[in-house]
């Protein structure tokens, strides 16, 4: 709403500070994700009130409570269709919206596949630890073929999907990966998200340390490989981005794997916007337009 | 009894039922005459039987009525199912080329049109529906000057020589008209007044947009979809944002989430769509985010007659998301009302911040009436309830977004607002917004964030006005309906009336709050009691039932997809009076 306060006023970690602190099993990858979510505010230095921190259902989930923000915790499975609605009446906002794999490519993937396509100008942020935390452990649609988990004591035999190639077939304009032992960066990728004027997909791996036992932060740490160190890749070429995004064994690419400017964000495509964010519209058709609107009945 | 005149059209999906009904609906609102239109179709683009009716008259019409006074079949199949429910006084324009009518009742006129003579066919493949609209003003006594001034706007897009064209064929109809057929005993009149002619689906999108809705979504549904389509036309001279959303799912979270920043936002659906957005009322309310959905229900259970009509939603509306939850729910009585009550219901919704639902159905939604443009207030109202736009830097982070009030109503803080960040969550919480449902679960306070939400109930229920009785206080009868059988009941009332039996109604606007005891003071002297809907178990009345323990003397009830006539429920009245039954079951007479 660019209410700003005074001007010599700064974002500071303690500004960010939720009211209560987050109740995540200790080690769980999720802290990581908040500590560079919060760096990455404060190096952008964009004002608290101006953010909106929007989730689903899951531990994950549970991060907007942790961040002062404003913050939104929908339901399960529906924080990207919430977020479009946030984002459409007030595109000042910056829209972040934070959830789990089981929220985020299981009960809302039909609104992943569609928000993408859209082009909606957020930042997505899935903290995937390949498992159902909140409900004690079961299968999520990313965890691996064989896992045993509460659902599947024989272990996983659906394939798991791939949220990269995923991401980048739906026509995501911004895709990254990123891990939550990789704090600095995490924060730069979550920057750069923060900043792209359009979908920004960020796929975490947020290892869960009670559930899942196999993708643990030992079995990640010696596999990722980060993009950014090949200098012949290009986060431009899509083809590149799909081949690499197939990459899944003894090495694991994170970073950024494609981004795209030229389209533009959904907001920017509607000319009813035109005149800035509905919020600050004033609610009445004005009186001569009205009076077409009847004209075309009589 | 007021006069009226009606037209019934027949044909196949895709022969042109529609043309001709809307040059008569022009040609009759610009005479100043009353109208509504109802159009019996079936789910198929091409093919099938589609049946409209046009009654018009100088007083208000508020239902198709009785009788057919001029049918216009355009196919053998339309006269077959139609002609013999003809009676004294009507005729029938048919193709004589084409169609053989079978035997008529007596007095009714048939006026068989020579349409390979008057036109020629291989050029205008519906030339046979011009000549008839040609004929039918012809025998209604109307110039044809006012057919000349709709045809040339219908066709002017298309360049002059479409327009001389059709113009050429209605006069060759017209002509032939006065030359061989009997015209109509009653002329059609002429009065100062003009109206606009609508259909509820378009009068809500319009009430929406005069409420001041900025945001609007939605999944095609029949028979709700042209909300959608009156939005997404108008979107950019209305300022309005509008969405189609890959479901109701997400058209209902997208709905509150643009409500939560700030606007008004609102959504429609069938009852099928109205199933899948039931988890996001709940989201609605346990966030206090107001956001308005209308249901426009059709036949059900499940796809069931998509192109039908039905009043059999009201039990899914009332148990919609889990728990118990504040909320508004209207149910607009006629078109008119369709458009009024939507800045109503928003300012309900806001002001309590809860989510507030409208339930129209195919009948409001599709048909179409006159109303007086002057009854399409785009001013009207508005409140936006207890709203804080503007940045306070002294709340050192102290702002309450469910502070505990003794309305139940908490200041509500939209996002970007400097000093007042908080987060709304699905999950119970305490008067910061911080959960209570997880780590910090305490009964204490989930019982007081309860009692805060449901106060607001109490709240609702002294702004929404109670019913109130129609017609003569001392009454035979007391019918008693809700939303769209409006019309119909209180025409039912005149007729009974007409006859000897005294007959008033009450008719249901606000199913939530229902106001039970004024319904129960109003009914407990009423001498004897019917409750008229459109639905298979008497779902209202198991409604009343449930909040008042009052049971009426009698049901009258309809579930064959198509809307009660007037007939209908005075005969019933008459059987239940004469203590024939206490549940009548009008037969539709009409095979569409």
């Amino acid at each position: 709403m660019a209410t700003a306060l005074a001007p010599q006023w700064r974002v500071t970690m303690a500004d960010l500070k939720g009211k209560v602190d987050p109740d995540w099993c200790p080690g769980c990858g999720d802290f990581g994700v908040l500590a560079a979510v919060e760096k990455a505010l404060v190096e952008l230095q964009i004002p608290n009130h101006d953010v909106v921190t929007i989730s689903g259902i899951g531990c994950s989930s549970n991060f907007p409570g942790f961040i002062n923000t404003y913050g939104m915790h929908t339901l399960h499975g529906r924080a990207l269709a919430v977020a479009t609605g946030v984002k459409l009446a007030n595109h000042d906002l910056t829209v972040m919206v934070t959830g789990g794999d089981g929220d985020g490519f299981g009960i809302g993937g039909n609104h992943f596949m569609h928000t993408m396509r859209r082009n909606v100008d957020l930042l997505y942020i899935v903290m995937d630890n390949q498992i159902y935390g909140l409900t004690t452990g079961q299968t999520s649609p990313t965890s691996r073929v064989g896992m045993k988990t509460k659902s599947m004591p024989f272990g996983n035999i659906e394939s798991p999907v791939n949220p990269i190639s995923l991401a980048l077939a739906a026509g995501a304009t911004f895709i990254a990966r990123g891990f939550s032992g990789e704090q600095k960066h995490l924060t730069e990728l979550i920057k750069q998200g923060i900043q792209h004027k359009g979908f920004s997909f960020l796929d975490v791996f947020s290892p869960c340390v009670t559930y899942n036992h196999d993708n643990t932060y030992q079995w990640f740490r010696p596999r990722v490989k980060k993009l950014e160190d090949d200098s012949a890749y290009d986060p431009a070429d899509w083809m590149a981005a799909m081949e690499r995004s197939l990459i899944w064994g003894d090495e694991i690419p994170i970073g950024k794997f494609f981004e795209r400017t030229d389209l533009p964000a959904l907001h920017a495509s509607e000319p009813v916007l035109n005149a800035g964010a509905l919020v600050h519209a004033e609610p009445r058709v004005p009186t001569e337009v009205a009076r077409t609107f009847i004209a075309e009945l009589m | 009894m007021k006069r009226t005149f009606a037209i019934g059209i027949g044909g196949a999906a895709g022969q042109g039922v529609a043309t001709p009904g809307d040059i008569f609906a022009k040609i009759f609102s610009r005479r100043g005459l009353h109208l509504n239109a109802y159009n019996a179709y079936q789910s198929i683009i091409r093919g099938g039987h589609t049946f409209l009716t046009i009654r018009t008259g100088p007083e208000k019409v508020t239902n198709m009525g009785n009788r057919i006074d001029l049918l216009i079949p355009l196919n053998q199949d339309a006269i077959d199912r139609h002609l013999g429910l003809l009676s004294d006084g009507a005729s029938c324009l048919y193709n004589a080329d084409t169609i053989k009518p079978g035997s008529a009742a007596e007095g009714v006129q048939l006026c068989p049109l020579p349409v390979s003579k008057l036109a020629d066919i291989t050029r205008n493949k519906v030339a046979q529906n011009t000549l008839a609209v040609g004929a039918a003003l012809s025998m209604t006594g109307i110039d044809f000057q006012a057919l000349e001034e709709v045809l040339t706007e219908q066709f002017k897009k298309k360049g002059d020589a479409v327009v001389s064209e059709n113009v050429g064929i209605a006069h060759a109809g017209y002509e032939y008209a006065s030359a061989n057929f009997k015209p109509f005993a009653w002329p059609l009149p002429m009065t100062e007044n003009r109206y606009a002619v609508l259909s509820g689906n378009i009068a809500m999108a319009m009430g929406g947009a005069a409420a001041g809705v900025k945001f609007y979504c939605a999944y095609p549904m029949s028979p709700s979809t042209g909300v959608l389509h009156w939005m997404a036309a108008h979107a950019r001279k209305a300022g309005i944002m509008v969405r189609q959303v890959e479901d109701e799912i997400g058209v209902v979270n997208m709905a509150i989430g643009a409500a939560h920043a700030g606007v008004r936002s609102m959504c429609a659906t069938s009852g099928g769509g109205f199933a899948l957005m039931s988890e996001g009322l709940g989201l609605s309310a346990m966030m206090e985010t107001p956001v308005v959905v209308i249901d426009c229900q059709r036949a059900g259970p499940s796809t069931g007659v998509p192109t039908k009509t039905e009043q059999g939603d009201l039990w899914q509306i009332l148990g919609a998301a889990f728990g118990d939850y504040p909320r508004v729910i209207a149910c607009p009585l006629d078109i008119g009302d369709s458009f009024k009550i939507i800045a109503e219901i928003f300012n309900f919704a806001d002001r309590f911040q809860c989510p507030g639902i409208v339930l129209s159905d195919l009948l409001l939604s599709e048909g179409r009436l006159s109303v007086d443009p002057k009854d399409l207030d785009f001013a009207p109202a508005i409140d936006r309830g207890d709203l804080i736009t503007a940045p306070d830097a002294n709340t050192n982070g102290g702002y309450k977004r469910y502070k505990i009030t003794d309305s139940g109503i908490s200041p509500r803080a939209i996002p970007g607002v400097a000093g007042y960040t908080h987060t709304a969550a699905s999950d119970e919480h305490d008067e910061d917004g911080v959960l209570i449902s997880d780590e910090f679960t305490n009964p204490t306070k989930r019982r007081a964030m309860m009692e805060k939400r449901m106060r607001k109930v109490e709240g609702i229920a002294a702004a929404v006005p109670p019913p109130e009785l129609w017609g003569p206080r001392d009454a035979d009868v007391t019918l008693i309906g809700w939303g769209s059988t409006k019309g119909v009941i209180e025409e039912a009332c005149e007729i009974l009336t007409d006859q000897g039996i005294v007959a008033n109604q009450l008719q249901i606007r606000w199913l939530v709050p229902l106001h039970g005891e004024a319904i129960v003071d109003i009914l407990k002297n009423a001498r004897h009691t019917i409750i008229v809907e459109n639905n298979y178990s008497g779902q209202f009345a198991r409604y009343l039932r449930s909040e008042t323990s009052f049971v009426p003397d009698g049901y009258i009830r309809k579930y064959d997809g198509e809307p009660f006539m007037p007939h209908h429920i005075v005969d019933a009245v008459q059987e239940q009076l004469g203590g024939k039954t206490k549940l009548s079951v009008p037969a539709h007479e009409v095979l569409v």
